[in-house]
């Protein structure tokens, strides 16, 4: 196996996330050892031969073996994403390959910190396999995580983040469209400020990682380049929009 | 090969429906003809030393030489292009390797990220290797049915049709694998470093 070559993966478990987000667990018959920070190809092909193909982040951790989780935000009018929010049960099969990618990756094992995760939206997947694979292998690498959702209920893996959230792990929630009562998290879109203030404990060396759409990548990773931050410490990986 | 697998329920969006103007990237026009362009005058290249080399951040480099190189598994494409002076032509038809093709000779050092294009000439560009992969570039060696001719890249061009057509360089001689997006030829001279028509980056800030 590998990882430039289709396989047939198998769909046993689908779980709703948020209203528009579900992930999805994917067993695979040649499964190889991700890096946290990779992503999979899917692709899907009507009977006539058309094929549709998009990129999705690993969720879960590399220690997981034999399956991964993706997790998919549905993209109003979204070809792929739709018809896999819609369409696709538990026992359907998908053709994938992967694991891919080898600049967007971190290794709690050998890969110094502190780290500083930026995420927007989905693009909280690949953090999300970094923290699961930190716990995993018990890793003491400080990391923080500034990650941007519209609401409260668009956040995604909510819970599992709060029970993340210890032994070095911090995560600061910005809410850009409402906040419910109460809520002393951010209030607005990721800015200069607020980068500032959540990188400065870490210094100028902090390896940093920035995830989601691609303005928000572009304004996130401008700005901590002006907060000095060093540009070759600062990994970024734009989801869209259109995919590739 | 294994009889193709088909997603069940999938049908996809339209084919149809899609209009001729929906094919049109912003500040593109229609042509028919192919017009030629180049950075500088067309090579002659002798198929009997012809070879293309993929090298750079693999665990061991391959060489193809003219014979070897079409013994490869090619296919047959037939995509719209867009070169950065304004034509886009529809339905070009080509015959060629792909690039997953050849990369599947090779394994990928964990740093690798971009391909450079090195040709006959001296011309380089820069693709990512997000470009260059899943059926988005070929090695082409047939266009319309025939041997490419010189003035349009031949023997071999690289074809990328997603982006701007000095992507797809021709007279292709290497592909090196690097670990960064190094700008070529036209991306130190101005151009984008990326050059995708529907987002027009044209030129370097756009
Ligand atoms: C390396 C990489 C990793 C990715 N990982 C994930 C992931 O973990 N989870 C995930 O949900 N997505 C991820 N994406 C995005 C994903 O690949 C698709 O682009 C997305 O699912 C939309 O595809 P679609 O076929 O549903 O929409 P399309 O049919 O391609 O697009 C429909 C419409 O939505 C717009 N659009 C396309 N993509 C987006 C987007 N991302 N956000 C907003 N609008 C968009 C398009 O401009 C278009 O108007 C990743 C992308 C990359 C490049």
């Amino acid at each position: 196996m590998n990882t430039l070559q289709w396989q047939i993966a198998t769909i046993t478990k689908i779980t709703p996330e948020t209203a528009k987000v579900k992930s999805f667990t994917l067993s695979l018959p040649g499964w190889i050892k991700h890096r946290a920070g990779q992503h999979y190809d899917l692709r899907l092909t009507a009977p006539d031969g058309y094929r549709a193909q998009r990129s999705y982040s690993i969720a879960s951790a590399p220690e997981r073996t034999g399956e991964i989780d993706l997790t998919i935000e549905r993209v109003e009018d979204g070809e792929v994403s739709t018809f896999l929010h819609q369409v696709v049960v538990p026992g359907d099969r998908v053709e994938v390959r992967g694991p891919i990618g080898g600049y967007f990756v971190w290794d709690a094992t050998t890969s110094g910190g502190p780290v500083l995760l930026v995420a927007g939206g989905s693009g909280v997947v690949p953090m999300m396999s970094m923290l699961r694979h930190r716990a995993a292998v018990g890793a003491k690498v400080p990391v923080r995580l500034l990650y941007s959702s519209r609401t409260y209920d668009d956040v995604i893996y909510r819970e599992e983040l709060a029970s993340l959230a210890t032994g070095g792990v911090e995560i600061f929630h910005t809410l850009t469209r409402s906040q419910p009562a109460g809520w002393t998290g951010y209030a607005r879109r990721i800015d200069d400020t607020m980068l500032a203030e959540v990188s400065r404990p870490f210094g100028a060396s902090a390896l940093t990682f920035i995830c989601g759409p691609t303005p928000l990548v572009e304004s996130a990773a401008t700005s901590l380049e002006r907060a000095s931050l060093r540009a070759d410490r600062i990994k970024t990986e734009r989801f869209g929009p259109t995919g590739t | 090969m294994a009889e193709r697998f088909v997603t069940r329920g999938f049908g996809g969006r339209p084919r149809s429906a899609v209009g001729l103007a929906a094919r049109i990237p912003p500040g593109q026009h229609l042509v028919t003809d192919f017009p030629v362009l180049s950075a500088g005058p067309t090579p002659r290249i002798d198929l009997a030393t012809w070879e293309l080399a993929l090298s750079g951040l693999v665990r061991a480099p391959v060489k193809w030489s003219w014979p070897e190189f079409l013994a490869l598994p090619a296919e047959e494409f037939t995509k719209d292009i867009s070169c950065v002076t304004t034509w886009t032509k529809l339905d070009t038809r080509w015959r060629g390797v792909s690039v997953d093709t050849l990369l599947e000779h090779v394994e990928l050092a964990p740093n690798a990220l971009g391909l450079v294009a090195e040709c006959h000439g001296g011309y380089t560009t820069n693709l990512l290797l997000s470009d260059a992969v899943n059926g988005q570039a070929f090695v082409a060696y047939e266009y319309d049915g025939k041997p490419l001719p010189p003035d349009h890249g031949g023997p071999a061009r690289l074809v990328v049709p997603h982006l701007y057509f000095w992507k797809s360089a021709k007279w292709l001689r290497a592909l090196r694998v690097v670990d960064r997006d190094r700008p070529g030829f036209w991306e130190s001279n101005g151009y984008h470093i990326r050059g995708d028509p529907w987002k027009e980056e044209r030129y370097s800030g756009d």
